[in-house]
């Protein structure tokens, strides 16, 4: 593991060209220097490489691809058929599942994918925020699952077992999410500062220990496991503390992606506008001159976990109070935590890029599900995919040498 | 990382150029283990014998059982590791550190008094359990090897995971087509090297954040194996997801030694490979030129290519070889354990193994302790679940994850990472 803190994604020289720092020109001017620099392009290009990659291994793997390719010799063409007819059926049903399904008349239901889409980026936006809120402060917050756990089933205890009237019920759940999220976070942030503890182990540790505490709380009558219940599951979330449909009850989509949305504005606001942000990003690009210039970087990397472990146990609210409300189980995290890594990854840890990445992420799991549902491809195809983005976005030389892009110029 | 309240350096009054650091957490973290397991024993006081079974049946020199009352060995066990705690806290006043050994005495004496008084009116079997701990150890500790290599060249190496599983699944391909062990093991290694491929061209080639390659190099073989999985390997289960398992052999006269003959001597081939993998890695890494390079490579590049040594080949050979150790480690589960691949089989175990890494301080032997510590966790785990102890399952199994956090925190402390571990060397 490195000593140093990992660098920073948003910070690597290829990124230098795009940060914004105070005082620079406008925003669409950036943009503007970013496309001819070459940054989106890329950008695009790491996508096109990836589904690339991904149409491959549907095509290599498709039955009929190599039912065909057994007389490829004879009729090449019938290889290319079939392999061609299984990737763009792949990826329409990607797209029909994300975005907007074109096989229906009615446009009502042909945006309900588009929803899902949201509804899924919620928990990914949230919890990408509170990993990549630690990485800019030099922190690698891989305790996502544990955090997500405690927020989530302490969220599912005050919905469960607490009398409150509507309204007040959703918030006090929601503040107790983030608080157990919270302390979850703080210990590792405080366990690092005040020991030296690495907070990557202390954080993939404390997903184990999370989980098993949240599987004895679902054990236990007295806690929250459903009564005269065999399996570690509660009863199912009082209506007083879902969250609210935000698009009646023909969409699935809840409050919880504005919740993201608002976590996003404020965390850019924390990042970028207050000292305390700045005490995060020096500390991050440098503890030993952050030291020297006072501040207490210890306090910083507590109060940093803390806030991100808020982040990432809202996304754990996000799952038992609005996408799944018929109890909490073991299984409330859904593989977000680790998710998030990828998606503050590529987001390069900035709240409007892990917000783009988010909703990319997003619409993959929503297309993921329909792709194996209609096509019966895998929907760890998605995951595939996924990691090659992120993977050719931090290599922009590869891109470019495999496009034959001239190399950039230094900007 | 300073602001350390623990630390207490005290310069020698004759020679104010010595600087003696000495940490209290040694002694705190001990005494905080005694009074914890102390308070355990009070609050759950039951009565029984506790018997260790020192043989199996088929053990040419038969021990016989030990039975001992559950509640006086576990306290005059607990008696041992306050005179330990004590013993460190005089050694820490005297400014000395508290050496190795007494950590592992201290650690040793817990186990046994808490097994004492877990098991109370059962059997434990001990060699089962010091067995099947080592067995349950191969895959950590393969994949701390891979970490240490890895980190001592300078490439942080967190796709353990995804190296394991890479292992696991070629393993099973390839032993399932092929029909022999030792090809699925070879599979095995390769198909770690192919990830550790990747890892040296994004993370040496192109200066991609290590942390950040090797977490997605993770996802990526997750993905991967699983798609091929439910693709590939499940339809056709037959030819393609049923590998031969590596059997047991049992080494003559050494498998004989009472105890320590059946837990480290009758085990698998893979399991011997691996004392052999340990023994070379820690030879080599201290006492060979290879070893002398891949450290320098590691501490100070640029002096490194100052004399010649070529680094970013050097840290190359070193991923890769990392590589297919951890893969070699993948192929226990599918060669060994289960006879055929799952989706996300590893369940994080190279997590596991990086944290071994770090505990272990970046040393192969060290490392291996740990990864072991690890194994003997999971394993009392499953005896615990059987024999049936007062305390709820869920804790039982927290338990490891617990000691190890406090472990970290009290008794590792700030580790030291080689010098240049995560730092891309770009000459010039």
């Amino acid at each position: 593991m490195t000593g140093a803190p990992p660098e920073i994604p948003g910070e690597t020289s290829e990124a230098k060209s795009g940060t914004t720092a105070p005082g620079d020109p406008p925003s669409w001017r950036l943009t503007l220097r970013e496309i001819v620099a070459g940054n989106v392009l890329t950008a695009v290009l790491a996508l096109v490489l990836a589904v690339i990659v991904g149409s491959l291994l549907v095509a290599v793997t498709d039955d009929e691809v190599r039912e065909a390719s057994k007389y490829f010799f004879s009729r090449p063409g019938d290889t290319v058929d079939a392999a061609f007819d299984a990737i763009w059926g792949a990826y329409t049903a990607l797209f029909q599942g994300s975005v907007y399904n074109n096989r229906v008349d009615d446009p009502a239901t042909a945006i309900r994918p588009l929803t899902e889409t949201l509804k899924f980026a919620g928990p990914l936006i949230l919890a990408g925020l509170g990993v990549g809120l630690a990485f800019r402060a030099g922190l690698f917050n891989i305790g996502g699952r544990g955090q997500m756990l405690l927020g989530g089933a302490a969220a599912g205890w005050i919905g469960v077992k607490a009398d409150l009237p509507a309204g007040i019920h959703l918030v006090v759940a929601l503040l107790v999410a983030m608080l157990f999220g919270g302390l979850w976070g703080a210990l590792a942030g405080f366990l690092k500062a005040r020991t030296g503890a690495h907070e990557v182990i202390v954080t993939i540790m404390l997903n184990y220990v999370g989980f098993y505490l949240v599987f004895y709380a679902l054990s236990q009558e007295s806690i929250l496991q459903a009564p005269n219940s065999a399996n570690p599951k509660s009863l199912p979330i009082q209506d007083s503390a879902t969250l609210p449909r935000l698009l009646g009850d023909r969409y699935t989509l809840h409050l919880g992606f504005l919740l993201a949305l608002v976590a996003v504005a404020v965390v850019w606001w924390i990042l970028n506008r207050s000292a305390f942000g700045f005490r995060i990003r020096a500390a991050g690009e440098n503890p030993e001159a952050a030291r020297t210039a006072g501040i207490d970087v210890g306090r910083t990397y507590t109060v940093v976990m803390l806030v991100a472990g808020a982040l990432v146990g809202l996304a754990g609210a996000n799952q038992v109070l609005g996408t799944v409300t018929s109890g909490v189980t073991v299984d409330l995290d859904a593989g977000i935590g680790f998710d998030a890594i990828t998606v503050a990854l590529l987001g390069r840890s900035r709240p409007l890029g892990i917000l783009a990445a988010g909703l990319l992420f997003g619409a993959f799991k929503a297309g993921g599900f329909a792709m194996q549902a209609s096509q019966g491809i895998p929907i760890d195809l998605v995951l595939v995919v996924q990691s090659l983005i992120v993977l050719f976005i931090a290599a922009p030389p590869l891109v470019r040498a495999v496009f034959r892009l001239p190399a950039k110029e230094a900007a | 990382m300073t602001i350390s309240a623990a630390p207490t350096t005290t310069p020698a009054e004759e020679a104010p150029t010595v600087v003696t650091v000495v940490s209290r957490k040694a002694p705190v973290v001990l005494s905080i283990f005694t009074v914890g397991l102390a308070l355990v024993l009070l609050l759950g006081s039951h009565d029984g014998d506790t018997t260790f079974r020192l043989s199996t049946r088929d053990d040419l020199f038969q021990l016989p059982a030990v039975t001992v009352p559950a509640m006086v060995t576990a306290w005059l066990l607990v008696v041992v590791m306050a005179a330990i705690a004590g013993w460190s806290w005089a050694l820490t006043l005297r400014e000395r550190p508290t050496p190795l050994w007494l950590v592992a005495l201290f650690t040793v004496a817990a186990l046994v008094s808490f097994l004492a008084w877990a098991a109370a009116g059962g059997t434990i079997p001990v060699v089962g359990l010091l067995g099947g701990a080592i067995a349950l150890a191969v895959p950590l500790v393969f994949g701390a090897m891979s970490g240490v290599i890895g980190e001592r060249a300078g490439v942080v190496n967190i796709a353990i995971d995804g190296q394991l599983l890479a292992g696991a699944f070629a393993a099973a391909l390839v032993g399932s087509m092929i029909g022999s062990t030792w090809a699925g093991l070879a599979g095995a290694a390769f198909a770690g090297l192919l990830v550790a491929v990747l890892l040296g061209v994004f993370a040496i080639s192109y200066h991609v954040d290590q942390v950040i390659v090797g977490v997605v190099l993770n996802v990526l073989v997750i993905g991967l194996t699983s798609f091929l999985f439910s693709q590939v390997l499940a339809p056709n289960a037959a030819e393609l997801n049923s590998p031969p398992r590596f059997k047991a052999i049992e080494i003559p006269l050494l498998g004989e030694i009472p105890v320590i003959g059946p837990v480290l001597f009758q085990q698998t081939a893979v399991v011997y490979l691996m004392y052999v993998a340990v023994a070379v890695i820690a030879w080599a890494l201290y006492r060979s030129r290879w070893g002398l390079r891949l450290r320098a490579v590691g501490e100070h590049p640029k002096a490194a290519d100052t004399v010649g040594i070529k680094v970013n080949r050097t840290r190359y050979r070193a991923v890769l070889l990392a590589g297919a150790i951890a893969g070699l480690g993948g192929a226990f589960y599918t060669l060994v354990s289960v006879p055929q691949f799952n989706r996300e089989m590893t369940g994080g175990a190279g997590y596991i193994a990086l944290a071994a890494v770090i505990f272990g301080k970046w040393d192969p032997i060290r490392a291996t302790l740990a990864a072991l510590l690890f194994g003997f966790a999971s394993t009392l785990q499953g005896v615990l679940s059987v024999i049936g102890s007062p305390v709820p399952s869920q804790f039982m199994l927290m338990l490891p994850y617990v000691v190890t956090v406090f472990a970290v925190a009290g008794l590792v402390g700030r580790s030291r990472p080689p010098a240049a571990d995560g730092v891309p060397y770009v000459k010039g």
